[in-house]
């Protein structure tokens, strides 16, 4: 009876033990000293909060727990989320209940008003972690000018970059010959095909993204969205946006009662037939999916005329990470060129680069050249503009606003 | 009221009296000596299928008792029922179906001894009752009466110091049944073992010679 | 009298020897079913009330409760989780009742039985994304009936799954709660006599039907209320098929909590406190109506009883009945069976009944990514399912040795975890657990598990305990067994199918948990379910399709377990098949 109780228990307790092994480590880490980075992460475990609503995502950074595992010792645990919030809110908790070790997250994927609610109240790693890493030397930050601002919020090196994001509309070319590129062809097209376009509610962050794209179109004064919602002019600024999505709303996909969750349901809802046009942030998403037998191969992409909405992912690493060492080690990874080359392919994920190719060395080049760019993939000159997006501000105005108009009242 | 001059092996009831729910339901004053077979015999509900409880260790909690049990001279409530080695028959042979034959009459030999000296006695328990080639099997397929035997057997294995039989026999047909009842109280008397026997069948008791009680 | 008395007290230690560990199983065991409810009650009732220090709440105030009313479509809500706990329950109940009414210990019965418990083993989430994939307008049903019978070539534009009245969810809720009264009759019926009543009442000349009605079914109710009432608080604070099944804008009451209690924004956890304190009110308010909806039964019943309407025209309700509860068994393995092509399927354009190739592609990239979850839902499960029965075979156990019987008050405090919502509750425990950095780890969520898995597992092992015959064990210990060995080595090994049926139920309710495992784990711990139902938003069929079958087969495993371990321990055995 006794031995049978204590087997139970120590089997319990190996089987626990190895879902969750993390060594507690309570010192700083020195990122110019790489090789002691390298060292002390050799054999932690980080928890990387990121959103998991991707299957294609998800697998890819089951690739990259493999690389690190392998070349560096770390373990990679992908908690799968459903909104980057939660995982600010986990750390903002643990602040308040006095947790400034051993921290549950050690590196989250993210941007925008996330990453400016933490750097706000000090929540992250800062002594410029991420200019410092091995991989930064090949980031295109002259190029791409949203690597070093999010949003309106400079990064200051306390998020390193991932990928880059540009709002892009993708179809069904077998149905609909010609998209409409511009918002009144698009309120047009949506009026003579009730029940064929959708967008995701707010605060869903593609459906966000869509209503300041089309905020972009319809404001007078674009310089505005650059500084910080000014309460008095909010309604004034905002009224056409409202005026623009009324139009809509009697001819939406069931009819405005309830919208797409997320990128996924718009494409798994172009690839049922049920709306015409989906929208994304990864322009390679579309051929993403036709290769993965996800969508017909007549799918074809377009952007509207007046620009699309562009910006950078990040991930980060909040002050009390457990494994800081391991969380630089995996960021540097991330940046590497066999990462980002895997990355941008559109086989795997088509997610585009944030590293200027020119100045990685021949090798990491050869990866970048032999990438094909598939049929629904633009080519970069037919991206038109990008507009940069506003102060994180808005967004949650935005946010409150529409739940307001469309959510359903008391 | 002690007894001290009894034979030893007696199994002896001293004015026992026992209550269910407070109220007295029966009284009872009883010397079975080695070797005897005393039947109590009563409608339903008399009690006598309690004393038998009382006897063995398994008085249920709404009944209490006054008086003495003493089983070869040691007053039985001082000790558990595993320790008392009182033998018990009830109306099904109750062999463990999850057990073969063997491992079931092995169920009740101690420890003693190593384990081929214990399978030996086992073997030779069979033998004796000419069951021999019935070691290896599952009980459930064994007839009515053979499971009757082999279950007299477990209890004798056990080395027991007295017998309790409720109604052993009662679900046997009857040619069956003179077979069983007849080597129960051959095998009783041969180890001289104080056997009390409860029944409500006026056969089981005419074919002994031992004292009737009537509940 | 004293010496009775005496002789009495000195009989019952005798019996089993004092203070064995048997005796702490029932402290134990309340202390589980009890001390966590209270914990995350008080942990949920201070910060509802605006007592929250280490997030600078300082002081009771009631403007929670009153922040909690205004906000949109609060109203709508509370109003749909009340109707959704009472109409699934209704609804269910009728089914089962009335198929048990037209068609006991008939042969169409003891086919359905069979049916019946394999899909317990089926977990809510898949059934209700099976439904999900049933009956959208691009589902299968629409492919089957398109576009011959319809015209549609694109899926028509009908507002199904996710749909504001909850038409949906309450049909997602129906198919696991109808096989789930379905068993508690079943079980509660073998402690009345059913054949005996339906014998009298037909002699009379009554009707098949309401021969079982009148004489049947004011009995089985009694024993099946509790489970009825489970059923209520369950249905009124269903989290994870709300977020597959039930509507959006405005989500659920306890979605809408789910979301508050995740949002960035501090003061929310007061406001997620707060809407709980509404649900557990609204979850009363359900019983409540329950109780007065018995109360009118009743009183109709009784006049409809002495009316003398023999009612023996009954051929059409037993059809309907029979149809009903095939229904369910139908859409409930037709939605399996839909979850399993989509897991395999390659491109499959509307309106194709079919898709037009199937490949293992997605399954074999997707395997490594849910090998961690998979495990952790085996452990957990496992973890939960043996300490729960080990303490009920201990108390059960106990109450043998010490000549006790459960009482009915005992029996109200096993199913207190199922009654009190479970949103409510865990999230007190898990603001609990966060202050001392308790939470996001396995065993608090093994064990938060075994709150729920405990009370069924009691249940299942009571009966099989109460049904053995005590003789077997009589006859042990007079051949020199002590007690423990008497437990060991012939009881248990004689109840090994009963026991090992338990456990199956157990790994399968653990399997299916999603609250627990999210609220306790905090993320860090993911199982199958939890994975399963984020995913659910995306619509990412063939994904869905592949974690919603894992789901499935590791709760099936342990009935599979159930049936072929006996015959393996104990080959050639008639007593165990």
């Amino acid at each position: 009876m006794k031995r049978l109780l204590n087997s139970i228990v120590g089997l319990s307790a190996l089987t626990a033990s190895i879902a969750f092994a993390a060594p507690v480590l309570a010192d700083e880490v020195d990122v110019s000293d790489w090789s002691s980075v390298v060292k002390a992460a050799d054999g932690q475990t980080v928890y990387f909060n990121a959103w998991g609503g991707a299957p294609n995502i998800n697998a890819y950074i089951s690739w990259v727990g493999d690389e690190v595992k392998a070349k560096y010792g770390v373990t990679l645990n992908h908690v799968k989320l459903d909104d980057t919030a939660s995982a600010v809110n986990r750390v903002i908790t643990e602040k308040a209940a006095g947790r400034d070790e051993g921290g549950s997250i050690d590196l989250i994927w993210i941007n925008g008003e996330n990453f400016a609610a933490l750097k706000r109240k000090n929540l992250l790693v800062d002594d410029n972690w991420s200019e410092k890493l091995p991989n930064y030397a090949f980031a295109d930050v002259a190029g791409k000018p949203t690597l070093t601002y999010d949003f309106t919020v400079p990064v200051d090196g306390q998020e390193s970059p991932w990928g880059m994001a540009q709002l892009t509309f993708y179809y069904d070319s077998a149905w609909l010959e010609t998209p409409p590129t511009s918002l009144d062809a698009l309120a047009e097209w949506v009026e003579a095909n009730p029940g064929r376009f959708t967008y995701a509610s707010p605060p869903n962050f593609i459906g966000t993204t869509f209503l300041k794209q089309v905020l972009y179109g319809v404001v007078e004064d674009k310089e505005i969205l650059r500084n910080p919602v000014v309460e008095e002019n909010f309604d004034a600024v905002t009224a056409p946006l409202w005026d623009y999505l009324d139009r809509l709303k009697p001819n939406l996909w069931r009819k405005g009662e309830i919208y797409a969750a997320d990128t996924t349901q718009l494409k798994n809802l172009l690839a049922d037939g049920e709306i015409g046009i989906a929208m994304t942030f990864n322009p390679g998403e579309a051929s993403s999916a036709i290769m993965a037998e996800e969508l017909s191969d007549t799918v074809r992409s377009f952007v509207l005329d007046y620009g699309s909405m562009g910006n950078s992912h990040f991930v980060t690493i909040p002050y009390n990470a457990n494994a800081k060492a391991g969380a630089m080690v995996v960021a540097d990874f991330l940046l590497s060129a066999e990462a980002q080359a895997r990355k941008a392919d559109e086989q795997v994920w088509g997610d585009p680069s944030v590293l200027d190719v020119n100045l990685l060395p021949a090798q990491g080049k050869a990866l970048f050249d032999s990438l094909k760019r598939g049929p629904a993939t633009l080519a970069a000159d037919q991206f038109g503009a990008t507009l940069l997006e506003p102060d994180a501000s808005w967004a949650m105005k935005l946010e409150e606003e529409w739940a307001k108009r469309y959510v359903r009242a008391n | 009221m002690t007894k001290t001059e009894v034979a030893p092996k007696s199994l002896c009831l001293n004015d026992i009296r026992i209550f269910r729910d407070g109220e007295l339901l029966l009284e009872l004053n009883v010397e079975v000596r080695p070797g005897e077979i005393t039947t109590i015999m009563g409608p339903s509900g008399s009690g006598k299928s309690t004393v038998l409880s009382l006897i063995s260790g398994f008085l249920p909690s709404n009944f209490s008792f006054e008086g003495q049990v003493m089983l070869d001279g040691v007053d039985i409530y001082q000790l558990p029922p595993s320790k008392r080695q009182i033998g018990l028959m009830f109306q099904d042979p109750l062999l463990f179906p999850h057990l073969n034959v063997e491992d079931n009459l092995m169920f009740g030999l101690t420890a003693e001894g190593s384990k081929a000296e214990r399978c030996e006695l086992v073997a030779k328990a069979l033998e004796a009752v000419n069951m021999a080639e019935l070691g290896a099997r599952d009980p459930m397929t064994l007839s009515g009466g053979q499971q009757s035997r082999i279950a007299l057997v477990r209890v004798l294995l056990s080395n027991p110091k007295a017998l309790l039989l409720d109604e052993p026999f009662s679900s046997l047909d009857s040619g069956l049944r003179n077979k069983v009842r007849n080597f129960v109280y051959q095998q009783a008397r041969a180890k001289q073992l104080p056997t009390l026997l409860v029944t409500h069948d006026q056969d089981d008791a005419a074919l002994i010679d031992g004292k009737i009680i009537k509940l | 009298m004293g010496q009775a008395l005496r002789t009495r007290q000195l009989m019952k230690t005798q019996k089993f020897g004092r203070g064995d560990i048997f005796a702490i199983a029932p402290a134990v065991m309340i202390f589980v079913l009890t001390v966590p409810l209270l914990a995350g009650l008080i942990g949920v009732l201070l910060p509802a009330f605006g007592y929250f220090p280490s997030l600078g709440g300082d002081h009771f105030t009631l403007q929670y409760f009153h922040d909690v009313l205004h906000v949109p479509g609060f109203w709508h809500s509370a109003k749909l989780s009340l109707w959704t706990g009472v109409a699934t329950t209704f609804v269910s109940l009728a089914i089962v009742i009335s198929f048990f009414a037209s068609f006991w210990g008939s042969r169409p019965f003891q086919r359905i039985v069979r049916f019946i418990s394999p899909l317990m083993s089926v977990p809510h989430a898949a059934a209700a994304f099976g439904l999900a994939f049933l009956i959208a307008p691009s589902g299968w049903i629409v492919r089957l009936v398109s576009p011959w019978a319809t015209g549609f070539h694109h899926p028509p534009d009908w507002l199904i799954v996710n749909d504001p009245t909850g038409k949906a969810l309450l049909f997602g809720l129906v198919l696991k709660e109808v096989p789930f009264l379905f068993l508690m009759g079943i079980s509660a019926s073998s402690q009345i006599n059913v054949e005996g009543r339906l014998k009298v009442a037909m002699s009379l000349g009554y009707g098949r039907v309401w021969a079982w009605i009148t004489s049947v079914f004011p009995a089985l109710y009694k024993q099946i209320r509790l489970p009825v009432f489970a059923v209520i608080a369950f249905s009124s604070s269903v989290v994870d098929v709300a977020l597959i099944l039930g509507p959006n804008h405005p989500a659920m009451l306890p979605v809408q909590l789910l979301r508050w209690m995740n949002d960035p924004m501090l003061e929310m956890r007061f406001i997620a406190a707060a809407g709980a304190i509404y649900q557990l009110g609204i979850t009363v308010l359900a019983l409540a109506t329950w109780w007065v909806g018995e109360l009118v039964v009743c009183y109709v019943g009784r006049r409809m009883m002495i009316s003398g309407e023999r009612h023996q025209n009954d051929q059409i309700f037993r059809n309907a009945a029979l149809i009903m509860m095939g229904g369910v068994v139908l859409v409930s393995l037709l939605g399996l069976i839909t979850l399993l092509i989509w897991s395999f399927a390659g491109f499959w354009r509307f309106p194709d009944v079919l898709p037009t190739s199937l490949s293992t592609m997605r399954w074999m990239r997707v395997s490594p990514d849910m090998l961690w979850p998979a495990l952790n839902s085996i452990n957990i499960a496992v973890v939960s399912t043996g300490l729960s029965i080990a303490l009920s075979i201990f108390c059960l156990e106990n109450e043998y040795r010490r000549d006790l019987t459960v009482t009915s008050a005992a029996i109200r405090i096993l199913y207190l975890p199922l009654i009190v919502p479970q949103i409510a509750f865990l999230f007190g425990l898990s603001v609990l657990l966060v202050r001392f950095g308790l939470d996001g780890s396995f065993w608090p969520v093994a064990l938060t598990h075994m709150i729920f898995v405990l009370p069924y597992m009691f249940l299942s092992l009571s009966a099989a305990f109460r049904q053995f015959d005590v003789r077997y064990l009589k006859a042990a210990a007079s051949l020199g067994a002590t007690p423990n060995e008497v437990l060991f080595k012939v009881r248990l090994p004689m109840l090994l199918k009963p026991v090992l049926f338990a456990a199956a139920l157990g790994v399968a309710i653990s399997i299916a948990q999603y609250l627990p495992t999210l609220l306790v784990g905090a993320g860090r711990v993911p199982t199958i379910t939890t994975d399963a139902i984020a995913l659910a938003a995306g619509g990412d069929r063939r994904l869905i399709g592949i974690y919603a079958t894992v789901q499935t087969l590791l709760s099936f495993i342990g009935f599979l377990a159930a049936v072929l371990l006996p015959k393996l321990l104990f080959p050639n055995k008639k007593y165990f098949g």
